[in-house]
């Protein structure tokens, strides 16, 4: 049974990636999620004032979460791609340290990005020169939130699919004379790329949803820091907090199929 | 918040309240959700491990939620529903006298429900993994679906289930978005993350060092030991 | 009356297992490379599967009838099972081991008892208090024996019981299993590719070959080894 399995699966090799690829299914389903949030909190609104109020924090949330995601991912891949291929000294540190955010508080994590990034403190102010602007009280700070919060599940995900790769195939790259990091690139990769995505798309669910380190590094300020979760705080005792909680829960619930796609590709 | 430590023995040892009270709040609510999150945890993923029913992925999917959902929506929604008008409200106040929206039972709820999820997966990966072939012997041997899960299957995967539950304490002990909302700022009873958050927004840096520094201190020991219990993976 | 009686099908992805065949008393094996169907059977014959088609019978019950939809379950089949690695639980010693297995009520004194002189029958009396992870190969498989005659059961199937251990082992307990089987009057099925070992253990060799039984025939033991009582501290060489 295990040989037919092989002699299915090593067409992956040989082909590219074909579009009954699940990772296709989720972007897809995403996008649906978003523009259906937007869609709905559009007609929801009613009232164009209302709009305006939700419209302001709906996109500074996709400018946080996006890239946030996205560095989260590569990071995340290549922690994972390192934890799971080799043994290096600081191995254990890695991802001790990488799964903290998992479950130290939100606020801790806030305290030490204040300490680190501000212009005020030693370290935080040369890294402002560096940098060219600051990392605090801004955008930069709060895509610096999300993308701890979504980096322990990115790499945690990606270690467990990559560990799950058959070996064998990496090796038939080698004798084909292949060099490692094409190896990694071409064949790895895309073999652990459901329990990656699955990674990914969970992570995407926390750097959307993150609230307490952004409150402490953002500020909550309207219009420049206050992204969704922090914007219905603020308005609980107004309509627009019912959109706001749709696209959340819209977008969270993409990311509930992704979660779920995870259970499946564990097993 | 009583403890288990009298105060006055803390003040000699030179913790100061301020350190102390939330630690207090913080602690007693975990262990009151981490008790009651092992117990269902543990059953539900060992049932959904272990039984065949229809529906089992959703049910996972759906007690994974809190794990996906940003915490001021699931604050919003135990505020809401456990402080607004509806059926849940009305058996809180049967059971308890009084809703549970800014009381220290509330803590403990919202740690539950964010905890949940971590006990669950680890606990169905864990019996996931145990070897079918323990229970087909045990089955021949006559014994009954209960005492198999109880003397077979649960202590074969203990390390897994252990390390859920210390996950799912992590997680609560370390909750800010769902506790802080359902619970606020009340003066004695607040948790150690919100205690943080006030002492950077009242700028008192001493404490809030200290408070970091303990809080980072739980979480590191949580995740060596959940490390050292093994290759049990959730995820 | 035959202690077993087989005649099912059952169809699990491209493999089809259609087999039929009756066990007296003694040794029965089933013979043949890896993939046969043998390990299905066994786990058809305890009820841990159920057929497609056909009937069961053990002892003159009829244990599965999918034709009349009338299934007996694992727990209440009287089967004991030996599987390669033992399968004894690591976190109980030996004796509780088999204890678990003891059927008669008498409150848990009673049953340790019993188990006990199990353990003894089988030469592993002095393991009774040690840990199944001190234990070698040859142990545990002697203590997985004890354990799965504890229950009295109506037959015994051993799924390649004795391959994992090395051949100076292997005859010690090819002797136990065919001393502890005449004298206990249980009926054995046990499943082997090792053709030396099927022509030394069984009364009856059944043939499999790709899900099917291709014949049925039985032994004579000129070469036969007698002896069920070698003790296990004695003559393990680990």
């Amino acid at each position: 049974m295990k040989r037919d399995e092989r002699v299915k699966s090593a067409s992956v090799l040989a082909v590219a990636s074909r579009p009954k690829n699940k990772g296709v299914v989720i972007i897809a389903v995403a996008l649906m999620g978003l523009g259906l949030g937007y869609g709905l909190a559009h007609l929801m609104a009613g009232y164009i004032a209302y709009w305006g109020v939700v419209e302001g924090p709906f996109w500074l949330t996709l400018r946080v979460a996006v890239p946030a995601t996205l560095i989260a991912g590569v990071a995340g891949i290549a922690a994972g791609y390192a934890l799971a291929k080799s043994h290096f000294p600081g191995r254990d540190l890695l991802e001790t340290v990488g799964s903290l955010p998992i479950i130290l508080p939100p606020t801790v994590i806030g305290y030490y990005l204040l300490e680190t990034l501000s212009p005020g403190t030693q370290f935080g102010g040369f890294l402002t020169r560096v940098v060219g602007h600051t990392l605090v009280y801004n955008v930069a700070g709060c895509i610096v939130a999300a993308t701890i919060a979504a980096f322990p599940f990115c790499m945690r995900a990606s270690r467990a699919a990559i560990e799950g790769v058959d070996s064998s195939f990496e090796q038939a790259a080698r004798t084909m004379g292949l060099p490692d990091w094409r190896v990694a690139l071409q064949v790895t990769i895309p073999l652990a790329r459901r329990g990656i995505a699955a990674g990914l798309t969970i992570g995407c669910a926390r750097a959307l949803g993150e609230y307490g380190a952004t409150l402490m590094v953002g500020g909550d300020i309207n219009g420049k820091t206050r992204t969704l979760s922090l914007a219905i705080l603020d308005s609980f005792t107004t309509p627009e907090r019912n959109t706001m909680l749709l696209i959340l829960v819209l977008m969270a619930v993409t990311a509930m199929i992704g979660v779920g796609l995870l259970g499946r590709s564990r097993s | 918040m009583t403890g288990l430590i009298p105060h006055s023995w803390l003040n000699a040892l030179g913790i100061a309240p301020w350190v102390w009270n939330p630690l207090s709040v913080s602690f007693h609510a975990a262990v009151e959700a981490t008790i009651v999150v092992a117990v269902a945890g543990i059953a539900l993923g060992y049932l959904l491990a272990r039984t065949h029913f229809p529906g089992r992925g959703a049910i996972e999917t759906v007690f994974s939620l809190p794990m996906a959902l940003p915490p001021t929506v699931v604050g919003y929604y135990l505020l809401t529903q456990l402080g607004g008008p509806g059926p849940i409200r009305n058996a809180e106040v049967d059971l308890f006298g009084h809703p549970l929206t800014f009381t220290f039972t509330g803590i403990v709820v919202a740690q539950i429900v964010e905890s949940f999820p971590y006990c669950l997966r680890f606990s169905r990966a864990a019996v996931a993994a145990v070897d079918p072939r323990f229970e087909q012997v045990a089955r021949a041997m006559g014994m009954s679906r209960g005492r198999i899960a109880l003397l077979v299957t649960l202590p074969l995967a203990r390390r897994g289930l252990v390390a859920g539950v210390a996950m799912a304490f992590g997680r609560a002990i370390g909750d800010f978005g769902a506790t802080s909302i359902v619970a606020g700022s009340v003066p004695m009873a607040t948790t150690m993350p919100l205690a943080l958050y006030n002492a950077v927004f009242y700028g008192t840096h001493g404490q809030a060092m200290v408070l970091a520094l303990v809080q980072v201190g739980v979480a590191l020991a949580i995740l060596l030991g959940v490390s050292r219990l093994g290759k049990v993976r959730a995820w | 009356m035959s202690a077993l009686e087989v005649a099912v099908t059952r169809k699990i992805g491209d493999f089809e297992l259609d087999t039929s065949f009756t066990v007296d008393s003694g040794i029965s094996v089933l013979f043949g490379p890896s993939g046969a169907g043998k390990s299905l059977t066994l786990s058809l014959i305890a009820g841990l599967i159920r057929p497609d088609t056909g009937t069961i019978v053990i002892n003159g019950v009829v244990v599965t009838d999918c034709a009349r939809r009338e299934f007996v379950s694992t727990q209440e089949r009287r089967v004991g099972m030996v599987f390669q690695d033992g399968l004894l639980l690591p976190h109980r010693s030996v004796l509780d081991n088999v204890a678990l297995a003891v059927r008669q009520a008498g409150g848990r004194r009673a049953r340790r008892d019993i188990a006990r002189s199990w353990l003894e029958l089988v030469g592993a009396a002095e393991l009774a208090g040690r840990r199944p992870g001190s234990l070698s190969g040859g142990q545990r498989q002697r203590v997985a024996l004890a354990r799965s005659l504890a229950g009295e059961p109506a037959i015994v199937l051993m799924d390649e019981p004795l391959t994992a251990l090395d051949s100076a082992v292997r005859r010690e307990m090819r002797s136990l299993i065919r001393g502890v089987i005449t004298s206990t009057g249980i009926a054995a099925v046990l499943v082997t590719h090792d053709l030396q070992e099927a022509e030394e253990l069984a009364d009856v060799v059944i043939d499999y070959a790709d899900g099917r039984v291709l014949g049925q025939r039985t032994v004579t033991h000129p070469t036969r080894l007698e002896g069920p009582r070698e003790s296990a501290a004695g003559s393990e060489e680990e």
